[in-house]
């Protein structure tokens, strides 16, 4: 009932807003016909590449990494093996699973053009996709969405951020929207319709609430679980205090709280919302969101440990999204990427400081997987990029290219153009896709 | 009868500088916004009352940390004893957290109040304002427990004082050296280091160099400053050493939980950062180049441009910046006159609708606006984080952003509106919209909300349609 008055107010009071329900819809198609999906997973503060894919074939390893190495293959412990060279961190199980059944594409010494080793700078470049920080205030993949060419209303959204205000990556002029858990009551009509009048005479915020109309419209038939569980934070989510402003003399409400999830699920909300979205053949077809924590300077630790941890709740998430997802994973491509990589040496607390290149990953049913890509520059004392971080082969922008091309069906114009300018160099990867 | 009219000034002056006009007072203030913020910068910022210092803190962690350790220690030499009891060995596991919690709990309360009832609230959105500068976050260790204390020992006594002194004390104040892991940073030729090398051969130890980068490039002369890798690693070598007391501290004359200089861990020898000599001066070293930073040039530019861009526009207009950094630099980084200087930028009382409020700021004048009470002792944290911004959380050392595409979400926008419509429900009734909106926002109201909130359903709609206001969601 309540749904039903929602899209009329949608599409009956918000004119600048995005009607969702249209079923003229025209997204890229992979070759079996179907919408191709697509969701970025940013990873902020420098994923440390060597402990999440070590190189453990490469002879100077073992010297190089001192007591952050990883254990051979098959010890307790041990590196998950890819290849001869390359594995995974023993907490990414699903990843190497995901690798056997050829969904998964490791690409090492990856790096954005930037070389600098600013966290802020760095996510700039990441996501904005041009040489310089600060260049622009949109990002490469809402200009890509932006340049695919369809029969879409142009206020139709086309992506959605899981996280309350879309990241960098995501702004621009393509209609994207944002979702997040929500822990309060839900509006009655009448004083939605009364506030989308009272900003009518505001772009800004009329296009916001039509947009985040829109994106509970889809979310109102979630699942429970996944509308409920919202912070595992044991600092944040202790009911007493959500408790709402008492007045003086106030009547007693019922608390505003929902429940609370399962710890070590940091990303389980996010990841069924996310699936919630882009099950939908009329829904936006790509997803974005933020993954923190990996600025491992202290501590950072080996098989075991606080970078071992923060693998294992990414790895799980990755599981959820896959079996969330359902059919549609076979249409799906999930890109992880981050700022920059960490140095190749331990520093001076048993963790790393901000390095260059670092690895990426792709996955998914899309993927033409079971591969690591790199052109691997080494890690012997000659090899490193400036006497302490492993030297970039593979720019980002290649691989972030050869996925908006192949599987988003972005014009190869635009993506010179619009999406990477200045990136003329970075050459498109090919045969990214399954077939 | 006249009715005085409160001038535009003074909305703005409390809306923007301040934290959020309450009822009455628009019509204090008169008709001189900048008089009234002027006023304000006379007299230290106020204290916080009633909290533990960081070294009470720290020395209760160690404390818990000591049983902590015992106790392990006992279930493993003696697995038979009831020591290894699983539920309790998990209940000792949480104890850090238990202390932390209402740590946290009250610095925060005893924040929001005093941002709540604050007289001079200029001064109050002052010292979030550094605060979140010297960004550190509570999803560190035990951040939770001493973010608060950092605020009120290195930043609040500095807002109207020298920004050499705020850098210097925010610097070497434990919360941040824990943050940025300056505390275990060795330099690789120090005493300390040699005697690793002999008794643990192999063994890696050396500088880390997160607080000189990031003091470099957030908390000074930023990104643009024109540094290089070597300037922050010899920087950060110069840092080597800045440590905290530990538990033993008290049988060398120390105070466990405090500053302490650790001279053995010290790399010897001058250092060069940005073109600048230093020579070995144990702590002295690093305090040199703290004051050279503190005066460079990039350091006024950055500073001036984050107040602007934080008081005027998202894109701050150029001369008013030009003035502040003149300010900064002209007094040798004296911070009421770079405030002076912004008062007086005719940019900052044109458009009153420039800035989009953060959730913090959303927060704040709400419960001004409204009157709402508040505990000193708990604030609602919960609602921070639900709205966007938890207290002492932003997550990484840049602190929060401070632009409308930062913050204006979609999914943010609406919880805003749902929590302004709970409010409504809860506090409509005693409220009336209609007298509060022109006090809360005299000179800005435009006639759309005015007459939104005259055709309300309820005395609760009105509240929630005058929360929710495009003149109330921006400052």
């Amino acid at each position: 009932m309540r749904l039903k008055r929602r899209e009329f107010l949608i599409a009956g009071g918000l004119a600048a807003g995005g009607v969702l329900l249209s079923p003229r819809v025209a997204f890229a198609r992979t070759s079996s016909g179907a919408k191709s999906r697509f969701v970025f997973i940013i990873l902020r503060g420098a994923l440390d590449g060597l402990a999440s894919a070590p190189p453990y074939g490469d002879p100077a390893y073992a010297a190089k990494r001192g007591s952050l190495a990883l254990g051979r293959p098959g010890s307790d412990g041990g590196v998950l093996a890819l290849d001869s060279l390359f594995g995974l961190h023993p907490s990414l199980s699903f990843m190497h699973q995901a690798y056997t059944a050829r969904e998964l594409i490791l690409f090492h010494a990856v790096a954005s053009p930037y070389r600098q080793r600013s966290h802020f700078d760095g996510q700039n470049v990441l996501e904005t996709g041009y040489p310089l920080p600060h260049a622009v205030q949109t990002g490469w993949l809402n200009r890509a969405l932006a340049a695919i060419p369809s029969r879409l209303a142009p206020e139709q959204e086309r992506g959605v951020s899981i996280a309350p205000t879309a990241p960098l990556v995501m702004q621009g002029p393509a209609s994207v929207t944002s979702w997040s858990t929500s822990h309060l009551a839900p509006l009655d009509e009448d004083t939605l319709q009364r506030i989308a009048d009272l900003y009518a005479h505001d772009p800004l915020l009329s296009k916001k609430l039509a947009e985040a109309m829109a994106a509970q419209a889809i979310v109102e038939g979630m699942p429970s679980q996944a509308r409920t569980a919202g912070s595992e934070d044991p600092m944040m989510s202790d009911p007493a205090m959500m408790n709402a402003p008492r007045d003086p003399g106030g009547a007693r409400h019922p608390p505003l709280l929902a429940k609370r999830g399962k710890p070590g699920d940091q990303y389980a909300a996010v990841v069924r919302a996310a699936a919630r979205f882009l099950r939908r053949e009329d829904g936006p077809q790509v997803a974005v969101f933020d993954t923190t924590g990996w600025d491992t300077h202290f501590n950072e630790g080996g098989a075991k440990g606080q970078l071992a941890g923060r693998l294992v709740t990414l790895d799980r998430a990755l599981g959820l999204l896959k079996a969330e997802l359902g059919p549609v994973w076979r249409e799906t491509a999930v890109l992880l990427a981050t700022e920059f990589g960490r140095t190749v040496a331990e520093n001076g607390t048993q963790g790393t400081d901000h390095g260059t290149a670092t690895a990426a990953y792709l996955l998914g049913g899309a993927v033409r997987g079971g591969r690591v890509v790199a052109d691997w520059p080494g890690l012997s004392d000659r090899a490193l990029y400036q006497d302490r971080d492993l030297r970039p082969t593979l720019d980002l922008r290649s691989i972030i290219k050869g996925v908006l091309g192949e599987h988003l069906r972005v014009p190869a114009r635009a993506l010179e153009s619009t999406v990477f300018p200045g990136s003329a160099a970075a050459r498109p990867l090919t045969g990214l896709m399954a077939a | 009868m006249e009715v005085m009219r409160p001038s535009l000034t003074s909305a703005i002056a409390a809306n923007r500088f301040g934290l959020g006009a309450r009822p009455g007072d628009l019509a204090a203030i008169g008709d001189s916004g900048p008089d009234w913020l002027h006023s304000q910068l006379t007299g230290g910022a106020p204290a916080l009352a009633g909290l533990q210092s960081t070294a009470q803190i720290l020395q209760q962690v160690y404390s818990v940390r000591r049983q902590i350790h015992a106790a392990r220690l006992a279930a493993q030499s003696h697995p038979a004893s009831g020591a290894a009891d699983p539920a309790q060995l998990r209940h000792l596991a949480r104890s850090l957290p238990r202390l932390l919690r209402p740590i946290y709990r009250a610095e925060a309360g005893a924040r929001f109040h005093a941002a709540v009832v604050s007289e001079r609230p200029f001064i109050e959105r002052l010292v979030w304002f550094w605060s979140n500068h010297f960004a550190v976050s509570i999803d560190k260790g035990i951040l939770a427990g001493i973010a608060g204390s950092f605020e009120r020992e290195a930043i609040r006594p500095h807002v109207l004082g020298n920004f050499n002194d705020m850098l210097l004390a925010t610097e070497r104040h434990p919360a941040m050296l824990i943050y940025l892991d300056n505390q275990m940073s060795m330099g690789p030729h120090s005493r300390a280091a040699r005697n690793i090398e002999r008794r643990h051969p192999g063994r890696r130890v050396g500088i880390n160099e997160n607080l000189g980068r990031e003091t470099l490039e957030l908390h000074t002369v930023s990104v643009e400053g024109g540094y290089t890798q070597a300037d922050v690693t010899s920087f950060s070598e110069g840092l080597t050493g800045w440590s905290i007391a530990g538990p033993q501290a008290w049988r060398f004359g120390g105070e466990p939980g405090t500053f302490q200089f650790r001279a053995a861990m010290h790399e010897p020898g001058a250092k060069v950062v940005m073109g600048r000599r230093y020579p070995e001066a144990g702590y002295e070293q690093g305090v040199s180049v703290l004051r050279d930073l503190a005066r460079h040039p990039s350091t006024a530019h950055f500073l001036a441009t984050k107040l602007a861009r934080h008081f005027i526009a998202d894109d701050p207009p150029a001369a008013a910046v030009q003035r502040m950094a003149r300010a900064f630099s002209d007094s040798g980084g004296d911070l009421p006159s770079v405030y002076r200087a912004l008062i007086d930028s005719p940019e900052a009382w044109t458009q009153p609708l420039a800035k989009y409020k953060s959730p913090s700021d959303y927060i704040v004048s709400t419960f001004r606006g409204l009157g709402l009470t508040v505990n000193a002792r708990k604030a609602p944290v919960g609602l921070f984080y639900l709205l966007g911004q938890p207290i002492w959380r932003p997550g990484s050392p840049a602190g929060w952003p401070d632009k409308t595409a930062d913050w204006n979400g979609a999914s943010e926008l609406l919880k805003r509106i749902e929590w302004a419509d709970a409010l409504g429900q809860r506090v409509g009734p005693r409220r009336d919209a209609r007298e509060l909106a022109p006090q809360l926002l005299a000179g800005i109201l435009g006639d759309e909300t005015r007459e939104s909130i005259a055709r309300a359903e309820s005395g609760a709609q009105a509240v929630t349609l005058l929360l929710a206001s495009p003149e109330f969601m921006r400052r």
